[in-house]
């Protein structure tokens, strides 16, 4: 009998299996709202914290077995499903920080993050600090007596920088500091922040788990003491998953495997067409050679994903007239799912974000942010050649 | 939109969008989607950058979640809905999304108990001041009010004694003092209440409870003007308490029996409270119908629709009859909410093992041999005979 650790997918579809769920094969969906007793002392014993059988609002049965599903890839003891992946990083961070705290945050992050980081927080006396993220000493520079808890997210928009998780967790745990890993673009197949020292990771279920365009979910995992903190305040924020989504999560889960290898073929095989290619000036993945930091993403992804970004020599208009000629990838916002999209982050961010703060961020007019799919990776190789060239 | 030329909320209901350009299915379709495709970049520049847009991506709005926030807002005669993961996740979103660090707030002394945890919990750790008063003073409320007041929050009726908070009054003392108002109605329903039309600037609802109707679906409603709603919604898409489409096309399909729902709740309410009344092992009975209620002409202005589902009623056995009667009730289920089609009932002194302490259970108005009642959609003969026969066996005292 072999030693070896089972794969991911064997352990996804073993990780998940709840006893007072019977034997279907595929898991019941959980849509009840609310849960009966058979006295008072049994409602009490419902009621107990992180229960899953007593109301919704404080657990749900498909939502568990989701939140294990992850949990087993992740390697944490521990998690919740949240309604979005906004709603996951929100309710984490308002959990744990409150007025007079300081967060750290990245120069580059999802758009909602940095929006986070910037209106809101600092409207309810959260102060915030954006760093580079490339730098290890900019995190240090950046700690203050109050600092509380840093934000890191990698890889990430538009330029695929990435973060030194190791070095950084170290830091902050030398500090008392604690770390949140949004891991959304890796997924756990390519990257495990809590084994390189991360104490929670956040993901946006939406895109590479749920990995099928039709659910919006968030999901936090970690420590027990941790996922019980953010659970608790959860119940206040109400930003609850919903059981129809976790569902749909535990059926995408089941192949996040075979996808992301998919995923990860496509993604290195089109930078690969694209950064040899004379109508492109640039890639930006971290699976190339040419990746400046493609050393530290070999050292923590095991693989690199299905997003890139390039710029084409042509400027603004070369990059819509590329987009507009793919026949097998359309204008649309979000990843991860099985079908390719492509947009211009400077449509997508640019109204969200200040004119200083998008220039910032490295995004110039002719950036192309392109979401490899799952498609056969000579048919997507074709397409894009077809638009470059035609 | 839905079209909702001047008929009876009965026939609202009923109504779907038939606006041109959407599908002709009768039941509408359930866009379960995350995003959506644009023809060309003119249009995703569109999409991405108009407010609210309902197909660009759907945490920030959804054709099915469109749907049903037009016919919760023409229920509440409102301009505009805004849907929510949750209950909470509307009273959350709602709050967070209108102020900020120095601001001051009013609430009741009692609200839904998530309620009071956001507000004395929650908001001042973020730099907001929240100061309680008795929703039964009058003057109170007004006396509560300060310069950095930027919001008052009321729930009516308001467990567990179905208290009620005077609308009209708390309206127009926002409007002399230039403060919001916001009013959970999750208990009253735009059935029975309305408190838009009565100048209360804002409505929450959990639509967990009785606008869904079916203990199946999470949800939770913001309601106003197209202004506050918009608002609102620019915290909403970062805090992302986003409601999912399949509990929308739950909630539209809910909806469509929502008045016939209702009004079967107001009856069956009416006639277990005043049974209730007269019986020898009951001290007491709580249900805003009765004429014994302290605010029952305040019910009757403000809730003309009928006075709802919930009801609750204090056991002269104590707690140990609150335990007897709730283990021995044959029809009702012991499960907490309300609002849907069972009937359930609960002891709240004797939730988390009593946990919340007796003296604060009784600052509350939670007796020990308190029962909520959550009235569901059973025949009401079938409803008294249970409830006769379980409080046969309950100690008197």
């Amino acid at each position: 009998m072999s030693h070896q650790k089972p794969g991911p997918t064997t352990r996804v579809l073993n990780a998940d299996h709840d006893p007072a769920d019977g034997n279907s094969v595929s898991p019941p969906l959980h849509q009840s709202v609310n849960f009966s007793a058979r006295d008072m002392a049994h409602l009490n014993e419902i009621a107990v914290p992180q229960g899953d059988r007593y109301y919704t609002r404080r657990g749900n049965p498909t939502s568990s077995r989701l939140a294990r599903a992850i949990c087993e890839l992740e390697g944490a003891e521990s998690g919740l499903i949240t309604a979005s992946g906004m709603g996951a990083i929100s309710t984490a961070i308002l959990s744990l920080v409150g007025a007079g705290n300081h967060v750290i945050g990245q120069r580059n992050h999802y758009v909602g993050i940095t929006e986070l980081l910037e209106k809101i927080l600092p409207s309810f006396a959260i102060e915030t600090t954006r760093v580079d993220q490339r730098s290890v000493q900019a995190f240090a520079n950046a700690i203050r007596p109050n600092t509380k808890l840093i934000i890191l997210e990698t890889p990430v928009n538009p330029l695929m920088h990435i973060t030194d998780l190791p070095a950084v967790a170290s830091l902050a745990r030398s500090r008392g500091i604690t770390t949140l890993c949004d891991s959304t673009f890796a997924t756990p197949l390519n990257q495990q922040p809590i084994a390189l020292g991360c104490d929670i990771v956040m993901h946006s279920v939406t895109k590479y788990i749920g990995g099928h365009h039709d659910l919006l979910a968030g999901a936090l995992v970690g420590t027990n003491a941790l996922i019980q903190r953010i659970w608790d305040r959860s119940l206040t924020l109400g930003a609850i998953g919903a059981p129809f989504n976790s569902w749909l999560g535990l059926r995408g889960i089941r192949t996040l495997e075979l996808r992301m290898e998919r995923h990860n073929k496509n993604g290195l095989a089109l930078a690969e067409f694209l950064e040899a290619h004379a109508a492109v000036a640039k890639v930006f993945y971290p699976g190339l050679a040419s990746h400046p930091q493609h050393e530290l993403a070999k050292r923590q992804m095991s693989g690199f994903g299905g997003l890139l970004t390039f710029e084409l020599k042509g400027g603004h208009d070369a990059a819509v007239s590329f987009i507009g000629k793919l026949q097998l990838v359309s204008f649309a916002s979000s990843l991860g799912g099985v079908s390719s999209v492509a947009v211009q982050p400077a449509a997508l961010f640019g109204e969200q974000l200040s004119k200083e703060v998008v220039e910032e961020q490295g995004i110039t007019p002719g950036l192309v942010r392109f979401a490899a799919g799952i498609e056969n990776t000579a048919d997507l190789l074709a397409d894009v050649q077809q638009a470059l060239e035609s | 939109m839905v079209d909702n030329h001047a008929v009876r909320l009965d026939t609202l209901v009923t109504r779907t969008d038939r606006a041109p350009g959407s599908l002709s299915d009768v039941a509408p379709a359930l866009h379960q989607t995350a995003t959506f495709r644009a023809a060309d970049d003119a249009t995703f520049l569109k999409m991405a950058t108009t407010a609210r847009h309902a197909s660009y991506y759907t945490r920030d709005g959804n054709p099915t979640i469109s749907h049903v926030e037009s016919l919760i807002a023409a229920l509440e005669g409102a301009e505009s809905c805004l849907l929510a993961a949750s209950g909470m996740g509307a009273m959350s979103t709602a709050v967070l999304g209108l102020v900020r660090q120095g601001d001051h707030m009013v609430a009741q002394r009692t609200h839904y108990m998530g309620t009071t945890q956001l507000l004395a919990e929650v908001l001042p750790r973020f730099g907001v001041e929240v100061s309680v008063v008795d929703q039964l003073d009058s003057g109170a409320m007004e006396e509560a009010v300060t310069p950095k007041t930027r919001l008052v929050v009321v729930e009516t009726p308001a467990n567990p004694l179905l208290t009620l908070t005077d609308l009209a009054h708390v309206a127009q003392l926002g409007r002399r003092h230039g403060v919001l108002t916001l009013c959970d109605n999750t208990i009253g329903t735009p059935i029975n209440q309305q408190p838009l039309r009565l100048g209360i600037d804002i409505v929450v609802h959990s639509a967990t409870k009785f606008l869904g109707g079916h203990h199946d679906l999470m949800a939770g409603a913001i309601v106003g003007t197209r202004a506050l709603v918009d608002q609102i919604w620019r915290s909403h898409v970062v805090l992302g308490a986003v409601a999912d489409p399949f509990a929308g096309w739950l909630l539209m399909r809910g909806l469509r029996t929502l008045a016939l729902r209702v009004q079967r709740q107001n009856q069956t309410g009416l006639r277990i409270a005043t049974h209730l009344a007269t019986h020898p092992k009951v001290a007491c009975v709580n249900y805003p119908g009765l004429t014994s209620h302290p605010q029952h002409a305040l019910a009757t202005r403000q809730m003309p629709g009928g006075f709802g589902g919930l009801l609750s009623f204090e056991l002269r056995g104590g707690f140990k009859a609150g335990n007897e009667f709730v283990n021995a009730m044959h029809l009702p289920a012991r499960a907490v909410s309300f609002g849907g089609f069972e009937s359930l009932a609960t002891q709240p002194a004797a939730m988390w093992a009593g946990s919340i302490g007796n003296s604060a259970a009784e600052a509350a108005g939670i007796a020990p041999g308190l029962i909520r009642f959550a009235v569901g959609l059973e025949h009401p003969d079938d409803l008294l005979e249970d409830l006769d026969r379980t409080l046969a066996v309950v100690e008197r005292k």
